[in-house]
């Protein structure tokens, strides 16, 4: 059939022009030169740290926007209080503003001078911004919608009669929830656990105002790609981007093992 | 999360409505801000036709692969948005293998948010696609309808909601996007949108400005998160009544 033939090239190619051709040449500029200079590049030390800075705010936020997105899912699902409606439009906040409006946020509370909290803490030597605190915070903010977004079409599928039998036979709330909510929204928490540590590795936006981006201290490995790119350092950045780019494709495969039936976007 | 809000908001209080207006009306601010709408409202328009032309290839063309194509969609929600940028300046940059570059282009602005914002209106129209009963297209079919009919009377009225909302979305991330665009595009006079005005205003050490610009974009993202709860007020009213 033509026409179905027509619109599938249509869209092929649009994802190819957009999608593959440009990263596969990434991956192409990488290794023209061999397998040597990639390495070199990976290991130089500022590049290494900035990594650990990556995944130390990863390994923060993570678990902690996991257990506040089961919370806030199960508040809204199974609640009623006021301002949950309120609650419900600020989760999704962050997917809807600039990572660059929340950075700037974070830093007008934490500026040392003038900030909320940022004279009090830095008169008690705390330093936030321009820090490692500042990265988390920030990390932690862009990435608070995803657990709860996937978990919530479940729950409300779910109902909750099969709690209400467990709890008239004397089950604890606890118990409830481990024997009988936790397995039925596995899928979507595990789901919504890749999303997260997708978007909590490649931050940048919000990163890139409050982290100070100070080589080999608060550098994360998405401004480092910035850094050496706009210093002409290319190979460098090449390098961290094709390993940024496999940890993507690799976070795709697991999206695709484990994407629950109902999820939306 | 609300206190860094509630700062920001304080932040641009502080200047007052008329240092807010200032601000906001300086020739840098408003074409950072023309530019940011106009491109994420070309960019929309263009996923919006595109990506429901996808959607569809995908739920009712069969083909080798069509799996592996269905997960590479999500591929701009897995990769970090300034490796994105860096794939496009390597492929449509100074060094293009294929002669094209549009490097700190307005150009570049539009492919860079193109890319970021692929995924929305094919995974909302998607499942409505797949629900939907082709019976009704054989049915209008039958009674003559051509092919453009069908698809304007039956398929269209039924993906509507998908698309207008998928587009919200996508609107939502085209106007704040800044890591997919500061290496393609940079910041020239030419190309500087909202996000890396308020980035770079905040380098030059002037939070209170950079907070004026940001309150005109948070504005927009409440507008645009309201607009989405109205479509899907709008989209299950059925299942309501």
């Amino acid at each position: 059939m033509p026409r179905r033939l027509g619109l599938r090239v249509v869209a092929l190619g649009y994802l190819s022009v957009i999608l593959l051709a440009p990263l596969a040449m990434v991956f192409y500029r990488t290794f023209e030169h061999g397998l040597e200079p990639v390495w070199q590049a990976l290991s130089d030390p500022d590049t290494l740290h900035a990594f650990r800075v990556t995944l130390i705010a990863a390994a923060i936020a993570v678990p902690l926007n996991t257990a506040f997105g089961v919370l806030c899912a199960l508040a809204i699902v199974r609640r009623r209080f006021r301002g949950k409606g309120l609650l419900n439009a600020f989760i999704d906040l962050p997917l809807a503003v600039s990572p660059v409006v929340i950075g700037l946020a974070l830093f007008l509370l934490y500026a040392p001078r003038g900030g909320w909290f940022g004279n009090w803490l830095s008169n008690h030597g705390f330093q936030v911004l321009f820090a490692m605190p500042a990265i988390v915070l920030a990390t932690i903010f862009v990435s608070v919608p995803f657990v709860a977004r996937e978990v919530i079409p479940i729950l409300r599928e779910l109902g909750n009669e099969q709690e209400q039998a467990a709890g008239t036979l004397g089950a604890t709330r606890w118990q409830r929830f481990r024997l009988i909510t936790l397995p039925s929204i596995r899928w979507a928490v595990i789901y919504g656990v890749i999303l997260t540590t997708a978007r909590c590795l490649g931050e940048y936006g919000a990163v890139a105002v409050v982290s100070g981006r100070i080589e080999g201290r608060t550098e994360t490995a998405t401004t480092r790609i910035d850094d050496l790119i706009q210093n002409f350092q290319t190979s460098g950045g090449y390098a961290i981007a094709v390993v940024l780019a496999v940890i993507a494709v690799l976070v795709l495969v697991l999206m695709t093992l484990t994407k629950p039936k109902e999820a939306s976007v | 999360m609300v206190l860094p809000i509630a700062a920001l908001v304080w932040e641009a209080k502080k200047t007052g409505a008329r240092g807010f207006w200032q601000v906001v009306s300086s020739p840098e601010a408003v074409g950072a801000l023309k530019l940011t709408f106009a491109a994420a409202f070309v960019v929309v328009g263009i996923n919006a036709v595109l990506g429901t032309i996808t959607a569809w290839v995908l739920v009712r063309d069969d083909f080798r692969g069509k799996s592996l194509v269905n997960s590479v969609i999500d591929l701009p929600f897995a990769l970090p948005t300034i490796v994105a940028g860096l794939t496009l300046l390597t492929l449509y940059g100074p060094n293009s293998p294929v002669g094209i570059d549009v490097a700190f282009t307005r150009t570049a602005i539009v492919l860079a948010l193109c890319f970021v914002t692929l995924p929305f209106v094919i995974r909302t129209v998607q499942p409505v696609l797949i629900e939907l009963d082709v019976e009704m297209e054989e049915a209008a079919r039958s009674l003559g309808a051509g092919r453009f009919t069908v698809f304007r009377r039956i398929v269209l009225p039924n993906i509507l909601p998908g698309i207008l909302s998928g587009s919200v979305l996508a609107l939502a991330r085209a106007l704040g996007e800044i890591g997919a665009i500061v290496l393609v595009a940079g910041s020239t006079l030419h190309t500087e949108v909202a996000s890396v005005f308020i980035f770079n205003v905040i380098q030059d050490g002037e939070p209170a400005q950079a907070s004026a610009v940001a309150i005109v974009l948070l504005g927009a993202a409440f507008v645009l998160l309201l607009a989405v709860g109205a479509l899907r007020f709008y989209a299950t009213r059925h299942e309501r009544a």
